[in-house]
């Protein structure tokens, strides 16, 4: 490579001797105190380049300093025995969970909000990027995606805007990776106008001696960049779309979106994979926001030494990059790696056999510092721990937000609520075609679930399930949940109520729940009200995971959802991942017509009802309506119906599993009939008589810990034993029907599955295909 | 029984067709996109993906690769060879096969399990089938939609080489918009076939729509040994 000076490099030794110097901190987007500290750390102002540096590390996005105060709860509730799963935590690019036979699975949510907003296509498509590039640098192969998308209300004209793009970005990322996508969430409500969420998930797996961890050691070891050329795309793009909000007169941010190209990620995969099955990798960090800042820090601060960078070394698309441009892209594609120069061969022999570009840009050294030459040029002298780890952290006023007892005060008591039979139907089928509810096929047939050929169950599924070994057939399930309208009305409760929803999901596919990732998505931190919002969500997680008995493995949190001075809902995204021996025998959510050869399987209702409306299904759709206090949580509750689930799925006792969440037991009655095609008989005398509500609350009530399962005839003896053996209650409310071409419910309607299925099927395309 | 599948930069369906192969009773044997030699293999899948991205035309860069240098004139002499939508797409970039393969007509990638009626149970690959046999595989692509000229689709239906197609529900549209709904078709010879849905997803019970893709496989394990 040809070396090019710099014209006018702000060297170490220059800033030592130009302490005046007006340096653009604030436009950076850090705060007077942050630059005196950054002054105080190094004993003089900071180079150009150190001040970039500092400004992304220390933005809220990557320093969660808004955050880190709360998120100590996480650890504080996770014991001994929550930890025995957990082979590695909070900190890394991903959480590692123990799934026995020698598996250790990898998996983690992510964010990727602003840019999706801003650059539809490519936002979403390099959240995926993103989340997978984690994924892979803790040695896995990564095995499945999901994303959990938020729009604002589904006629406004930006959610036109930006849907499409994102739906198209998540699918010709995910599909062109070749990574099945397994799951996920469309919600559309009118607080995310201006705030879409794009959650991205990914889940990956390796033998649990291949982990890999981001740290750079071994004095003399070679620092390597490789993949994709380092571009001018996402410069700032942590500091300056992340932590900041979305005002009318902002200025025009395009530039500062990544651009994507999946064929070189799923090389850069693969590349991977043989790199680490051949052992030449000591440490491996992706290079994501913040770019070479983010991963030459990282790995310096977790090593046990310094290293020296040169970044003239670096391979560039735009030669025209400034020094403290090449330190800030977000380039896509990039890994770096710690390799022993005796390695460095075979390394380079692997990456060029896959066409990867590598490059030896550092080495570790025997010191303490992150030194960054251009050349012969020292541009930067930093601590790495002052950058990655000890970033300054702020505990935020919070104060219970005014307007909540009004909220609160606001029940649903008094709704007008349907009257007969047909008010029952009528209210089930614009339930069907809301826009949260409606089939979303439009949107996940665009995703390929089938690549790899090991998935079980996707979507409309209550869990993803994939194959991990395909000798024993051991596999995982994951199920992403969050009500926001729960969690707006208590941000505590709200916060558990997706907790256990996702929990309830996974143990209804028949998968033991075992650890989460979270994404916890809110408005401004300086909002003394969504601040508290965030405190409460967190401590409803931390608590709720210690009462289930799985840990938290990471995460991430995403601040400033919000335009002017309206924030989104509190969104704390709950996602759970759990294990299986053999996912050949999970349980999928449809009636079978027959099952071996017997028709009419008993179908069985798991759990009681009590008249709970508040942030429901129905209220939204029938009334617009939004008050009160959600469900009660009862996580005793569910864990003991978790464990119903998972044993009756493992002795074969139940064909078919869903769990009741929005919209109650009619709308998972209407879409395990749906599922297949086959109808169902149901009666609702006997459990309203014994839970004491009316047809109308049995029917559309969101009471948690509840399941309906189709049990068949030779089974049903040992599965009422099952329940009763811990008092869960159980009822027996209908027959699966594969005859009647309808759901009825006796005594109040009958709904031919035609009719249901065009209700519930029409929503999207009517909205998205005819553009 | 030796099945070689082409790895490519880019190809995802590789180890599914791998793994179908040695679920039919084949072995399985990968070729590498950049070694001119087919390995002595009895028959080749070309597996699905976005080989090389496709950011060009899909398959306009894999037809260059080396591996295609030994496979085209070995398919020309008659060893079988599956393309499997972009194994198609390459197909028909090399010519081996008629037409050519564009965006879907709506425009937006499709995932779905699509019915087939199997038209031409002779091929090296769909002996095992009846003909006139409905079967339903993994449907997924963007650039899906078989496109050729009147006389090119004439020829191929007058010659039996339509080998399947999508069945379309009265009134509906088949799901790419591919003229005449052709799913699949063969060459004059019968031992290179290409098609867009993937019989290599429907394999195995539980993960996926059905079993009805192994015969595809076992079709050429007896063809190879009849030849």
């Amino acid at each position: 490579m040809t070396f090019v000076a710099k014209p006018n490099i702000d060297t170490v030794e220059h800033a030592s001797t130009t302490a005046d110097t007006q340096q653009p901190w604030a436009a950076l987007g850090l705060k007077a105190d942050e630059y005196e500290r950054i002054r105080e750390i190094l004993g003089r102002r900071p180079t150009i380049a150190e001040l970039a540096m500092y400004s992304v590390m220390w933005s809220e996005h990557c320093s969660y300093k808004s955050s880190k105060v709360h998120l100590a709860q996480f650890s504080e509730n996770t014991t001994d025995e929550m930890n025995e799963k957990l082979l590695v935590g909070i900190g890394e690019n991903a959480g590692v969970v123990d799934i026995g036979d020698g598996w250790a699975v990898t998996f983690k949510v992510e964010s990727h909000n602003h840019p999706s907003y801003i650059e539809p296509y490519q936002g979403a498509a390099t959240g995926v990027g993103g989340i997978v590039r984690d994924i892979m640098s803790m040695g896995a192969r990564p095995i499945a995606v999901m994303d959990s998308l938020r729009f604002g209300a589904i006629d406004h004209a930006d959610t036109l805007r930006v849907l499409p793009g994102i739906v198209a970005g998540v699918g010709g990322y995910g599909n062109c990776l070749g990574l099945p996508n397994i799951g996920g969430e469309v919600v559309f409500d009118s607080c995310y106008q201006g705030n879409p969420l794009v959650n991205a998930l990914s889940v990956g797996k390796m033998r649990i001696e291949d982990i890999h961890l981001a740290k750079a050691s071994g004095v003399g070891n070679l620092v390597i960049l490789f993949g994709a050329k380092t571009g001018g795309d996402g410069i700032g793009g942590v500091s300056v779309l992340a932590s900041e909000t979305f005002d009318a007169d902002g200025p025009a941010k395009r530039p500062a979106v990544q651009v994507g190209d999946p064929f070189a990620e799923k090389v850069l995969i693969e590349c991977c994979l043989d790199l680490y099955a051949a052992h030449v990798v000591d440490g491996i960090q992706d290079l994501g926001g913040a770019g070479l800042s983010c991963a030459t820090s990282e790995l310096a601060s977790n090593g046990d030494g310094g290293m020296r960078v040169w970044l003239d070394r670096v391979p560039l698309r735009d030669t025209s990059l400034r020094v403290e441009e090449i330190l800030m892209s977000e380039s896509q594609e990039r890994m770096m790696a710690v390799v022993e120069p005796a390695k460095l061969e075979e390394f380079m022999a692997i990456t060029q056999r896959w066409d990867v570009e590598a490059t030896v840009v550092g080495e570790v050294t025997d010191g303490k510092h992150l030194e960054v030459f251009w050349g012969d040029e020292q541009i930067i002298d930093v601590p790495p721990r002052s950058v990655a780890h000890d970033g300054p952290i702020y505990n935020r006023p919070m104060a219970r937000p005014a307007y909540l007892d009004a909220l609160q005060g606001n029940v649903p008591d008094d709704l007008a609520r349907p009257a007969d039979g047909e008010g029952l139907k009528a209210a089930l089928l614009s339930l069907m075609a809301s826009p949260n509810l409606c089939d979303k096929s439009w949107i996940t047939n665009q995703y390929d679930r089938y690549v790899m050929g090991n998935t079980a169950l996707a979507m409309p599924d209550d869990s993803g399930v994939v194959r991990v070994d395909e000798e024993t057939g051991r596999g995982v399930a994951i199920s992403t949940d969050c009500n926001s309208r729960y969690a707006k009305l208590d941000p505590y409760a709200g916060a558990q109520l997706a907790l256990a929803e996702a929990y309830r999901n996974v143990a209804t596919a028949g998968a033991v729940p075992l650890a989460i990732s979270d994404c916890l998505n809110f408005g401004s931190p300086e909002d003394p009200g969504v601040m508290w919002q965030f405190a409460e969500a967190v401590r409803g997680i931390a608590q709720g995971c210690r009462t289930l008995g799985i840990p938290v493995t990471g995460g991430n949190v995403s601040l400033y959802n919000q335009t002017g001075d309206v924030a989104i809902h509190p969104t704390p995204l709950v996602a759970v991942l759990g294990v299986m021996d053999d996912v050949a025998r999970r349980t999928p959510s449809g009636w079978k017509s027959t099952v071996s050869g017997e028709s009419g399987q008993a179908i069985y209702l798991l759990g009681t009802t009590a008249d709970e409306f508040g942030g429901s299904a129905w209220t939204q759709v029938a009334h617009d309506h939004l008050g009160g206090l959600p469900p009660r949580v009862d996580l005793e509750r569910e864990r003991q119906l978790g464990e119903i689930l998972v044993n009756a799925s493992r002795d074969g006792l139940v064909v078919a599993a869903h769990d009741l969440s929005e919209g109650g037991l009619a709308v998972a009655l209407a879409e395990a009939s749906l599922r297949n095609g086959v109808g169902a008989r149901i009666s609702l005398d006997e459990v309203c008589e014994r839970d004491g509500v009316d047809p109308f609350t049995l029917l559309f009530s969101e009471s948690t810990a509840r399941a309906i399962v189709a049990v068949p005839a030779t089974a049903e003896a040992r599965f009422t034993d099952l329940c009763k053996a811990t008092g869960f209650a159980q009822a027996r409310i209908g027959v699966v029907d594969g005859e009647a071409g309808a759901l009825g419910v006796q005594g109040h309607f009958t709904l031919p599955l035609d009719e249901l299925r065009t209700a519930h099927t029409s929503t999207l395309p009517a909205i998205f295909a005819s553009r | 029984m030796r099945i070689g599948v082409v790895t490519f930069p880019g190809s995802l369906d590789d180890h599914d067709a791998r793994r179908a192969v040695r679920i039919a009773g084949g072995e399985p044997v990968t070729l590498w996109h950049g070694d001119d030699s087919l390995h002595e293999v009895d028959a080749v899948v070309l597996p699905g993906g976005f080989s090389y991205g496709d950011y060009l035309r899909a398959g306009a860069i894999a037809r260059f690769a080396p591996v295609m240098s030994a496979l085209v004139p070995a398919a020309k002499g008659g060893l079988p060879v599956l393309g499997i939508c972009n194994g198609f797409q390459i197909l028909c970039e090399s010519h081996l096969l008629p037409g050519a393969m564009i965006q879907n007509d709506h425009r937006t990638f499709i995932c779905r399990d699509q019915p087939l009626r199997v038209e031409n149970a002779t091929t090296a690959w769909t002996s095992d089938f009846m003909p006139g046999e409905e079967i339903t595989i993994v449907l997924k692509n963007q650039d899906g939609q078989y496109v050729a000229d009147e006389s090119t689709l004439d020829e191929l239906e007058g010659e039996g080489r339509v080998t399947f197609r999508y069945i379309v529900e009265e009134g509906g549209r088949n799901p790419n918009g591919s003229y005449r709904d052709i799913a699949g078709i063969t060459n004059k010879r019968g031992n290179v076939v290409g098609l867009m849905p993937h019989p290599e997803h429907s394999i195995e019970e539980g993960y996926g729509p059905s079993l009805d893709g192994l015969k595809f496989f076992t079709s050429v394990l007896k063809s190879v040994v009849n030849a």
